[in-house]
């Protein structure tokens, strides 16, 4: 069997020489301040929001979900936290905690609102994340009232902008909830009952599984992350724009997942893969900038290396090849038999 | 009978999957004009051989000509236009679209650009009309019987210019008159000059129906035979490569155990309905007996069985367990009372296509255990190993996908998946379905055992010999009314098929 890692590993690697080959320090990290610093920490630390929303991304998928919303949860928990603190004490613990909070129940407010809708209306995902994709940026929009807000918070720019022992303290968020989605779908049934209702959400049902309850939590988790993820975000440029903060992550997270390997009718998925998928899309972001592409031709560019990458995992695609040569190999034989 | 030109000759094929050899040097051909009955055991290699011949999988070696022909078809469409028409096992229809539209999707009647509707609705009726089918190609498929659904497949597949027209296990979801109508139709077709394939497990088909008989055992060629060469006994032991007597067993052990009556019943039911499924029905399951739900396609016996296990909620009267009275909502309730269910429709409602065997057995199990403590993989393998071994599952291992099984083989891992939970009712609807003569006894045999230890079985086939051979008692059905109850002593087919039909049954 073939590793489904072994497509998205092999684009990371081209990715990276291709950036190694136009700027020979690119893979050079250099201390200052007691910090690490290079391009690669550097991707690896942008890339921690997408990360995190992909995680969840990825469970959705699994269930044959899509969740639209992240984008707009990104921004509301940005603007909630930011709202607090720019109210209270800025350098309080307290005032931190408060906001941090508040934000998250928000954020797990906004997932229990597209589970609803989902698992026990019955909704078609793609419409009921929709509905908070749009909504949700008009509430972030009435937090910050149109604004943007900035905030002077130490402890709350420690999450986006913070060191911890040399390594942006984005990468240990990062790490942790990894580890903790490891855990919860090797350790737990979590991940068996994700991939079962994915595939078969009768048959599950029948089994005994409760496939609501699964699909419900899988919006819960997903919204949860994609609220880390506004803290993030927001705390790395200490305010808040209700209208951009998040702009598109939801297409980059969904990209992020397919490239990763996992198919977008549920069933099996591959955490790792998303992972993988997630660092390449921000390496590719970062080099188009770093090259100095043409801001026209940037999502061009973008969509064509997303294009490749998916065909190269496609089974149809990779049929016609092989039916092909097929083809060829009979042709030859017969005109050797001739 | 060499004289006359063969249709199709398929010479020394082999085919391998990762792991599995499923055909290795397997020969079979065909002439214009016959009924050939393809059999073998659950995974013997028919549907592959049949799939190798439709483009669906690629042959490693061998050679297929089609009138003298060699082809080798990349694709399902190809194979349809050189006149291979297929009927597969697992047929997919869309119950939600019209019937012509199931017949023509992926190849509509085009005018100018644009399908051409009536000329489309037009087809299908002269294509329906040729199978003896008159219906309203118009209406949703889902309104009509699964037998007219199955005319579809079959309309659906046949084009004028066809020369082959395959059915694999075309009959295991129809009654006896359905596969009459079929039968029919067959004959007709026949007389028309098409070579027809035909896969059954059902032994009375095949000598009914067939002018030869391939054999294949374990993906190898056994032999040709013509049908009235070959006697019942041969054919059997033929397929499973020994003589069989298990099916005298059978009845043994259920005739050993009929001490019910005394005990009260594990599960009862007053005047339990669901409006529009089945009317008001009183059902008592005692422990350790067999109850079998007898009627046609239709009757209401799946509906019983559904609402017992909570997969439909009843919407009047009372369901006792153990005497307490309980509210069935969901699966979840019912398994936690102890009830299994094997559904009928195994690909819809009940393989998890994408998981390995191994997940498909602990499903059910786990699923009661909660999502916190989760079965080590090492107890999971060692499940599976058991049930593999227990219902002689053909697979390379506990980590096969179940997709890749054989449909016979798919059924008893659903059957594995329950026998582990351990349940005190286990609802079975057309266990037996797709599932060959041995491994059927084999069922049987564990319903027998399993029902000494005291577990209480709802039995339903369509299979009136199994009902008789199996049950303690018989539960009559007709159009969604429960109308008698039998107990099974020394009653005979016929008088179960006349209870069925509306005769006077000696009720109890
Ligand atoms: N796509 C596949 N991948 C791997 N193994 C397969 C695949 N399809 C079939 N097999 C294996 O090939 C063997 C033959 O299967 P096949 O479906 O032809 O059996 P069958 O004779 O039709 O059985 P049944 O009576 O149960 O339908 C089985 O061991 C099965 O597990
Ligand atoms: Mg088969």
């Amino acid at each position: 069997m073939k590793n489904k890692l072994f497509w998205p590993l092999v684009t990371l690697a081209v990715l990276l020489l291709a950036n190694l080959i136009h700027n020979h320090d690119f893979f050079s990290i250099t201390i200052q301040d007691g910090h690490l610093f290079g391009s690669l920490i550097d991707i690896l630390n942008r890339a921690a929001p997408l990360v995190l929303i992909s995680i969840g991304m990825t469970f959705v998928i699994a269930t044959k979900g899509i969740d639209l919303s992240v984008g707009s949860v990104v921004s509301i928990t940005g603007a909630m936290a930011c709202l607090i603190i720019s109210k209270g004490d800025g350098s309080s613990m307290s005032v931190l905690f408060t906001a941090l909070g508040i934000s998250l129940l928000l954020a797990l407010a906004a997932g229990a609102w597209n589970g609803l809708l989902v698992s026990l209306l019955g909704i078609q995902p793609i419409v009921a994340t929709l509905i908070l994709m749009v909504a949700g940026r008009g509430v972030a929009q009435l937090i910050t009232d149109g604004q943007i807000l900035t905030i002077s918070s130490k402890p709350y720019s420690f999450i986006g902008a913070g060191y911890l022992f040399g390594l942006p303290f984005s990468i240990y968020i990062i790490a942790f909830f990894f580890i903790i989605a490891s855990v919860l779908t090797r350790k737990t049934a979590v991940g068996l009952f994700i991939e079962s209702v994915g595939t078969n959400p009768t048959a599950s049902r029948l089994a005994g599984i409760r496939s609501g309850l699964i699909i419900f939590i899988v919006y819960v988790l997903c919204s949860f992350l994609s609220g880390i993820s506004g803290f993030i975000l927001s705390s790395n440029v200490s305010s808040a724009d209700g209208n951009n903060a998040g702009l598109w992550y939801e297409l980059d997270a969904i990209l992020a997942v397919v490239i990763g390997g996992n198919s977008l009718n549920g069933g099996r998925f591959y955490l790792s893969g998303t992972i993988v998928g997630a660092l390449i899309i921000q390496t590719l972001t970062t080099s188009i900038y770093s090259m100095g592409v043409p801001p026209e031709v940037t999502l061009v560019v973008k969509s064509v290396v997303v294009l490749v990458v998916c065909l190269i995992q496609s089974e149809a695609f990779g049929s016609v090849f092989a039916a092909r040569r097929r083809k060829r190999d009979k042709a030859a034989k017969q005109g050797v038999s001739a | 009978m060499d004289e006359k030109k063969h249709r199709l000759i398929m010479d020394r094929i082999s085919k391998h999957f990762p792991g599995v050899k499923a055909l290795t040097n397997v020969s079979f051909r065909m002439f214009p004009g016959e009924i050939h009955v393809l059999m073998g055991q659950n995974g013997a290699g028919k549907s592959t051989l049949i799939k190798v011949l439709t483009g669906v999988y690629s042959i490693d070696s061998g050679e297929i000509r089609l009138d003298d022909k060699e082809i080798r078809a990349q694709s399902p469409l190809e194979a349809q236009e050189l006149g291979i028409s297929t009927v597969y096992q697992e047929v997919n229809l869309c119950t939600n679209l019209t019937v012509s539209e199931n017949i023509f999707i992926g190849r509509e009647p085009m005018k100018r650009g644009r399908i051409d509707w009536k000329e489309m609705h037009a087809e299908a009726k002269v294509l329906l009309k040729r199978l003896n089918v008159d219906i309203d190609p118009t209406k949703q498929l889902g309104e009509y019987s699964v037998a007219i659904q199955q005319m579809v497949a079959i309309a659906r597949a046949l084009n004028i210019s066809a020369k082959i027209l395959i059915l694999d296990e075309p009959t295991s979801s129809l009654d006896s008159n359905e596969v009459n109508e079929l039968f029919k139709v067959m004959r007709k077709l026949k007389s028309e000059g098409l070579a027809i394939l035909f896969v059954t497990h059902f032994l009375d088909q095949v000598y009914e129906m067939s002018d030869r008989i391939t054999i294949l055992r374990n993906g190898e060629f056994v032999g040709e035979y013509k049908a009235e060469e070959l006697s019942r006994m041969e054919l059997v032991s033929k397929m499973i490569g020994k003589e069989m007597d298990e099916m005298e067993q059978v009845q043994e052990l259920v005739e050993s155990h009929s001490s019910i009556g005394h005990q009260s019943p594990f599960l009862e039911t007053k005047q339990l309905a669901r409006k529009g499924s089945i009317e008001r029905f009183d059902l008592k399951l005692y422990p350790g007996e067999i109850l079998s739900l007898a009627g046609l396609l239709g009757s209401g016996r799946t509906e019983i069985a559904r609402i017992l296990f909570g997969a439909d909620r009843a919407d009047q009267g009372e369901l006792k367990i153990k005497g307490r009275s309980v509210n069935l909502k969901s699966p979840r309730i019912a398994i936690d009372n102890g009830i299994a269910f094997c559904p009928e429709n195994r690909k819809s409602e009940a393989i998890i296509d994408d998981l390995t065997i191994r997940e498909n057995i602990i499903l059910a199990m786990q699923a009661s255990l909660g999502i916190f403590k989760y079965l080590p993989k090492k107890k999971q393998t060692e499940f599976a190993d058991e049930y593999i071994k227990l219902l002689n599952i053909k697979a390379p291992g506990p980590e096969t996908l179940i997709k890749n099984l054989s449909g016979g083989n798919q059924q008893k891992v659903i059957l594995g998946r329950w026998l582990l939970t351990n349940p005190d009712l286990l609802i079975l609807d057309e266990p037996t379905r797709g599932i060959d003569v041995g491994a059927k006894a084999e069922i049987m045999k564990q319903m027998g055992l399993l029902c000494q230890k005291g577990m209480s079985i709802l039995f339903i086939s369509s299979e009136l010999e199994e009902v008789v051979r199996t049950s303690h008692r018989i539960a009559i059905l007709r159009d969604r009314h429960k109308i008698a109850e039998i107990d099974n002593h020394n009653v005979s087919q016929q008088d179960i098929m006349k209870a069925i039909a509306g005769g006077v049954p000696n009720e109890k």
